[in-house]
């Protein structure tokens, strides 16, 4: 996975969770080799397909083609190979292990990013990360050590989110992790706290549409191995949308680029027409070109959840306990200073789901 | 036994001749017969007359006497000539080598390094924040400047090598396209927008994947050239000194003759014609010799200290650029395999191959004058690795500012580590330069007089042959 933020490179998930997760290993091949990869893929591909016949599966049915914008859907997309991976552990606010050890420390320790712009960025002027992840970690440092000082960040890169949680290098993880299946074996998610999706970005004015037709013949600009680059992949729409050496070292990086951001550089100099990718990260772009907005709806449904290591339960729950608060009216509140203007129409956070 | 030959000769030589001439006086000859009969032996005609008159020569001592004195100072003109000629030609490769082809790979290598370092400039300048410092900013406007300067240069100096003109047309394409990306970089990171790291990276890879590869391959075509040029100047002139053994043996011979037939050991015209030639041929051998061991040190501590200390200042500057550009991407661009950091990794790549080089000119460091400014590089480079690791520990550890500071900030970064092994490279590289220099001009030096000393004697050398021929000659009359 070569995107810089989460959501560019995560699995998105449709309708057909089913035949989604069967591609999935398929799609990371590209440019890998290896017999290694061969194996996993051949496993999980196995294993993610027979799963839901095991549970009895609605996927049983066969998988639907993509129906377009699906959104109204989303909530109701769990007959995925594990059901339900948003839920998550009920609410509480006692403590435990690692909360103590937390409050011996006397600091919380959050992983984050420093380079989407309005989600987790560090200002060049103030020096400061600053974003919609940052203000839900202060609150949660706010909960649980009294004060928003009393945290830490450490920015860390996105192959390493993880890792990090695994070595207790962080206490928790708010850096638009998408939640699926393959994580929640790694990590413990706390409930869905924002639900994003795939859209496409465009310059404003009458052409390009959405994700339909009007893509017809255009150059479209997506990262390395995302999410939107394999669903470009499964239904074009018409556009061009691969280099002529993808996957290879002679790879100009012209319509895939390593970072969702680069798509913004190739659309201002004319290079590309359009760009595909989660509209979190595309509100980021639109907030720093005004000549270039959202078109049409997302037409993939993920959820960011907040990560912490697995098994520290205590954590996770007392997550859970502050963002039923937090959903309370302070995050529209961070909503409305970091992504309304670029991202509208978003009435309010996903419901909570648990176990 | 001279007249049977003679004979048939004389009979095909005079008939037509008469025949010509005889025309109006032979009316019964069939008049349409004569003309066909005439023309053609005009031109056989004359020659034959003088393979008959030397024919007829050969038979007497003047007449043999004549021709060997005809032949000898043909020959030592011969000889003169051609070892003017020929080494007139090792002179102007050798001084092609000294005054075009060493100047042009400079030169080449000069928009290599500028290019480099405009690209670390840039990166510094982009990750000090939206205040550039303005140092920084000139030395990123001095390299695209150098580079401008010197690619027209190049472009003057190349006169049609396909292959640098190929590169400099790249070279000339890709530049605005680069500085254009930096300025964008550099607007939107006033601004304080991220998408000035995806510009500066679109930069820095049109600089790594079109810019720098032209660059290294217009160094590489331009040092062949140089190479070539030098191989010219060196070759043995053959020619020459085939024609000097053949003349001195002609000489000896003669001279042998003259003793055996009139039993005086020295004809003075002949001695004065063969001690031309000697002269000659040992100041061809002498000065070939001095221009190829000035050409082979000016190869051997010159050159190729050149060509490794410059593999050494632009890894150095890759691994700088990469540096930098670990912190403005910050864990945004992965390595293919998706495991590493991309620029931490290129930074590792170039640092090896720095490493290297450096070892590989110490090596090749002939005194201490070259050896002191590449242990000073090789200590600094130590101390950058050190500070770099540190720095890399920081930004691990999230402390983004502590790393920046470490590597561009006030005191102990890397970037100062990196400017004293740029400095310390530079000055090897102006040693290795003067070296070159010196060498080579000696090389060059040598060959200088000896076309025109050549021809003069070779027509000295002529003359005296003449001279004592005459003299041999003038006791017939």
């Amino acid at each position: 996975m070569r995107s810089g933020v989460d959501g560019a490179g995560m699995p998105g998930r449709r309708p057909d969770g089913r035949a989604r997760s069967t591609r999935r290993p398929l799609g990371r091949l590209r440019g890998w080799g290896g017999v290694a990869a061969m194996a996993v893929a051949c496993g999980l591909t196995a294993s993610l397909t027979l799963l839901p016949l095991a549970h009895g599966g609605r996927g049983d049915s066969g998988p639907p083609e993509v129906t377009g914008p699906g959104v109204g859907t989303g909530v109701h997309v769990k007959a995925d190979s594990c059901e339900n991976p948003e839920a998550s552990l009920r609410p509480s606010g006692a403590d435990g292990p690692s909360i103590d050890a937390i409050k011996a420390r006397g600091k919380l320790v959050v992983g984050v990013d420093q380079n989407s712009f309005r989600w987790g960025y560090r200002n060049p002027d103030k020096r400061v990360i600053e974003g919609f992840d940052i203000d839900l970690a202060k609150a949660i440092a706010k909960d649980i050590l009294g004060s928003e000082e009393h945290i830490i960040f450490r920015a860390i890169p996105t192959n390493q989110r993880i890792a990090a949680l695994e070595s207790g290098k962080v206490d928790l993880v708010v850096r638009t992790m998408t939640i699926n299946c393959k994580r929640i074996q790694q990590v413990a998610f706390s409930t869905a706290y924002f639900q994003a999706g795939q859209q496409v970005l465009a310059p404003k004015g009458p052409g390009i549409t959405g994700y339909d037709s009007s893509l017809n013949g255009k150059r479209v600009c997506t990262a390395e191995g995302s999410t939107a680059y394999e669903a470009l992949e499964k239904n074009p729409f018409g556009a061009v949308f691969q280099d002529e050496h993808d996957g290879t070292k002679d790879d100009k990086d012209l319509l895939t680029v390593p970072n969702q951001l680069d798509c913004l550089a190739r659309l201002q100099l004319g290079e590309v027409d359009a760009v595909v990718t989660d509209n979190a990260l595309a509100a980021g772009q639109a907030a720093q070109d005004p000549a270039v907005e959202l078109k049409g709806e997302p037409f993939t449904t993920e959820y960011y959840g907040v990560a912490a290591k697995l098994g520290n339960d205590d954590l996770v729950r007392r997550v859970n306990q502050i963002l039923v608060q937090y959903r309370q009216g302070a995050w529209t509140k961070a909503y409305d200073k970091w992504l309304k203007a670029d991202l509208p129409g978003i009435s309010g956070p996903p419901a909570p789901k648990y176990k | 036994m001279t007249y049977p030959p003679n004979a048939p000769a004389s009979a095909q030589g005079t008939a037509p001749a008469r025949a010509g001439t005889g025309v109006p006086a032979q009316p019964s000859v069939a008049p349409a017969a004569a003309p066909p009969a005439a023309a053609p032996p005009a031109g056989p005609g004359t020659w034959a007359e003088v393979r008959e008159r030397l024919r007829r020569a050969a038979t007497t001592e003047p007449g043999r006497l004549q021709i060997l004195g005809a032949v000898l100072a043909l020959l030592v003109v011969a000889f003169g000539t051609v070892t003017a000629f020929e080494v007139a030609d090792r002179a102007s490769s050798a001084d092609d080598v000294v005054s075009r082809s060493q100047p042009l790979s400079s030169d080449a290598a000069a928009i290599y390094r500028s290019l480099a370092d405009a690209d670390t400039a840039a990166a510094s300048a982009f990750l000090a924040g939206a205040q550039e410092p303005p140092d920084v900013q000139k030395r990123y406007a001095d390299d695209i400047a150098t580079a401008s300067r010197l690619l027209v240069k190049a472009a003057a100096g190349t006169e049609g090598s396909a292959e640098s003109s190929r590169e400099i047309a790249t070279l000339n394409e890709q530049l605005p396209r680069y500085t254009g990306l930096i300025e964008r970089a550099r607007a939107a990171n006033r601004q304080g927008l991220p998408l000035g790291g995806a510009y500066l990276r679109y930069a820095n890879g049109t600089m790594t994947t079109e810019l720098l590869p032209a660059a290294e391959r217009l160094y590489e075509a331009e040092t062949a050239r140089l190479s070539q040029d030098d191989q010219d100047a060196r070759d043995w002139p053959f020619l020459s000194l085939a024609l000097g053994i053949l003349v001195l043996a002609v000489l000896v011979w003669a001279q042998r003759r003259t003793y055996a037939r009139t039993n005086r050991v020295f004809n003075q015209g002949l001695v004065a014609a063969t001690a031309a030639s000697v002269v000659v041929l040992l100041w061809l051998l002498a000065a070939h010799g001095v221009a190829r061991a000035g050409l082979n040190e000016a190869r051997e501590h010159g050159q190729d200290s050149l060509r490794v200390l410059t593999t050494a200042r632009i890894s150095s500057l890759k691994a700088r650029a990469n540096e930098n550009l670990t912190l403005v991407a910050r864990g945004a661009v992965l390595t293919d395999d998706g495991k590493n950091d991309k620029y931490e990794t290129d930074y590792a790549s170039s640092m090896n191959a720095l490493v290297d080089a450096l070892a590989q000119a110490s090596e090749l460091a002939d005194d201490d004058a070259g050896r002191d400014p590449l242990a000073a590089a090789a200590e600094r480079t130590a101390q950058w690795q050190e500070r770099h690791k540190d720095a890399r520990a920081k930004d691990d550890a999230g402390d983004f500012e502590g790393a920046r500071l470490r590597v561009v900030g006030p005191k102990d970064t890397t970037g100062q580590s990196f400017d004293q092994v740029d400095a310390a490279l530079k000055r090897a590289l102006d040693h290795e330069q003067s070296e070159f220099t010196r060498a080579a001009e000696g090389g060059r030096g040598a060959l200088t007089a000896l076309p025109l000393g050549a021809a003069a004697l070779g027509v000295l050398g002529a003359v005296g042959a003449v001279l004592g021929i005459n003299r041999r000659l003038s006791e017939y009359r």
